[in-house]
């Protein structure tokens, strides 16, 4: 299990095909918050969505914020949600905007991993309910969008030291979560043969 | 903590709505601290002591900050104890708790989750029709009330299973159910956590049960001894099957399993699941019928 630091976003795509399931990672740089409804917006509804997402980092949240003035808003509590339910954007997302890494946690399930394989994109396992700790490694909330759509809006956060984070499914195919589901697939005909 | 007497007692429950609601998401009870740490200390897979080392440092840290533990507000689901001599009626306890409900957002403030379900316009401030969600039990010959506030995250809410078993699939069906759930959910409902079962009644009671259950402390057992061997057993094997500390892989899947049953038909035999996540939250207060208090973190 190697460990990596990455900052976002990244101008070097081959920066993270040095990754491989299993690794862990710390993340510097920007990360952007999106989530089912900012998604449904930019595919469903057909809205671009007014930031850049080159090269992008995104987090599955929607954040506890304070509003400090106009477009303005204070971290209370931020943390990251289930990313199963969000998949069908992962193909639109690497291909249309450039995205090049989706963090969240509980995984995706194998219907990520040929799109992610063929754009060179990295899905991060974040430990889900560790909001406290996620919430001291986002330095500001530098830029939020779509305020109407809150909490799910589209939100630029600067970090330090984000992390750890494992890498759950990698640029070559390589997936922790099909080779946990096998593994159990295996195991459970074993017990069913115990009960 | 603290006790008080007053004679409004809508206003003291109203209190401890809003006083549980934000306590249960900043401060974990002991309980599940300890579950947490014995689970770390037989967890074997590199992966999976990294997480629960994680899990470990934000508790921590949500205390010295007194942050929020996850950001996840939850559903605000309330159990009340109601006894029948409590002087205010259950109208009016539902009133009080939603009242609380909506002040603890606006004041602290929380993030709101309650959303139409078919517009997905947010509702306000964690209340809507029909919630927040109460589960009622009365009891007779006590003029107390008990509410223990749960609030529910959606990533475990959303790893619920029902299934209409037949009376040929006996026992081994249902654990074969309980099984196939908790292995097809993943990392998805933030493993480890307590796995909720509710048995027999009918497809909605067996539901209820299974909620019922995932509000219990770690470390209780059921008192009928059938049903305390059967949530012994699931906890073995669910912790066999390799998924692991947020399904990363490992050895500590679950860490309890709790079982609640009813009777049933005799051609029925529902089988219902209810995921709690590793944040398992949860707060209590004792209102005596004379308005004095206490709020209680591990019951």
């Amino acid at each position: 299990m190697a460990q990596h630091e990455v900052a976002f976003p990244v101008t070097d795509p081959a920066e993270l095909l040095k990754l491989r399931a299993g690794d862990e990672v710390i993340v510097q740089g920007h990360v952007i918050g999106i989530r089912d409804r900012t998604q449904i917006r930019i595919f469903d509804q057909g809205q671009e969505p007014p930031m850049d997402l080159a090269g992008a980092f995104l987090l599955h949240t929607a954040p506890n914020v304070r509003k400090v003035g106009p477009g303005r808003y204070e971290k209370i509590c931020i943390g990251t949600t289930t990313s199963a339910r969000m998949v069908r954007f992962t193909e639109g997302l690497g291909e249309r905007y450039g995205v090049r890494a989706i963090c969240g946690k509980g995984g995706f399930p194998d219907e990520a991993i040929e799109p992610m394989q063929r754009l060179g994109m990295v899905y991060f396992a974040i430990v889900g309910g560790a909001a406290a700790l996620e919430t001291t490694q986002i330095e500001e909330i530098e830029e939020v969008a779509w305020e109407e759509l809150m909490p799910e809006c589209l939100w630029k956060f600067r970090v330090r030291d984000f992390g750890p984070l494992i890498v759950g499914i990698d640029a070559h195919g390589g997936s922790l979560y099909r080779d946990v589901q096998d593994r159990a697939a295996r195991k459970l005909e074993e017990l069913y043969a115990r009960l | 903590m603290s006790a008080a007497t007053t004679t409004n007692l809508a206003q003291v429950v109203e209190d401890a709505a809003a006083h549980l609601y934000v306590w249960a998401l900043k401060d974990i009870p002991q309980d599940l601290r300890d579950a947490l740490a014995a689970a770390r200390g037989r967890e074997t897979s590199r992966t999976g002591i990294r997480v629960l080392e994680t899990i470990h440092r934000n508790v921590e840290i949500a205390d010295e900050q007194r942050n929020l533990v996850c950001q996840d507000t939850g559903i605000a689901v309330y159990y009340c104890r109601v006894g029948e001599g409590f002087p205010l009626h259950p109208a009016r306890i539902y009133a009080a708790l939603r009242a609380g409900t909506e002040r603890a957002t606006i004041e602290h403030p929380l993030r709101s989750n309650t959303v139409h379900t078919l517009t997905r316009e947010n509702t306000g401030a964690n209340v809507g029709y029909r919630v927040p969600i109460v589960h009622w039990e009365f009891v007779p010959d006590w003029d107390g009330l008990d509410v223990k506030c749960v609030p529910k995250g959606s990533g475990s809410e959303n790893m619920t299973f029902l299934k209409m078993l037949v009376p040929a699939d006996g026992v081994k069906g249902i654990k074969r159910f309980v099984l196939d759930s908790i292995v097809g959910a993943g990392g998805k409902p933030c493993p480890p956590g307590i796995v909720g079962v509710g048995i027999g009644g009918s497809a909605d009671y067996a539901m209820h049960l299974a909620k019922d259950a995932i509000s219990r402390p770690v470390g209780t057992r059921n008192s009928d001894p059938l049903v305390a061997e059967l949530e012994a057993d699931l906890y073995e094997l669910l912790n066999e099957t390799g998924i692991g500390p947020m399904g990363l892989g490992g050895d500590v899947t679950v860490l309890a399993v709790h079982v609640e049953h009813a009777d049933t038909h005799m051609t029925l035999n529902p089988v219902a699941v209810n995921y709690q996540c590793w944040a398992a939250r949860r707060a209590s207060a004792h209102i005596a019928g004379d308005g004095t208090f206490d709020y209680v973190r591990d019951s």
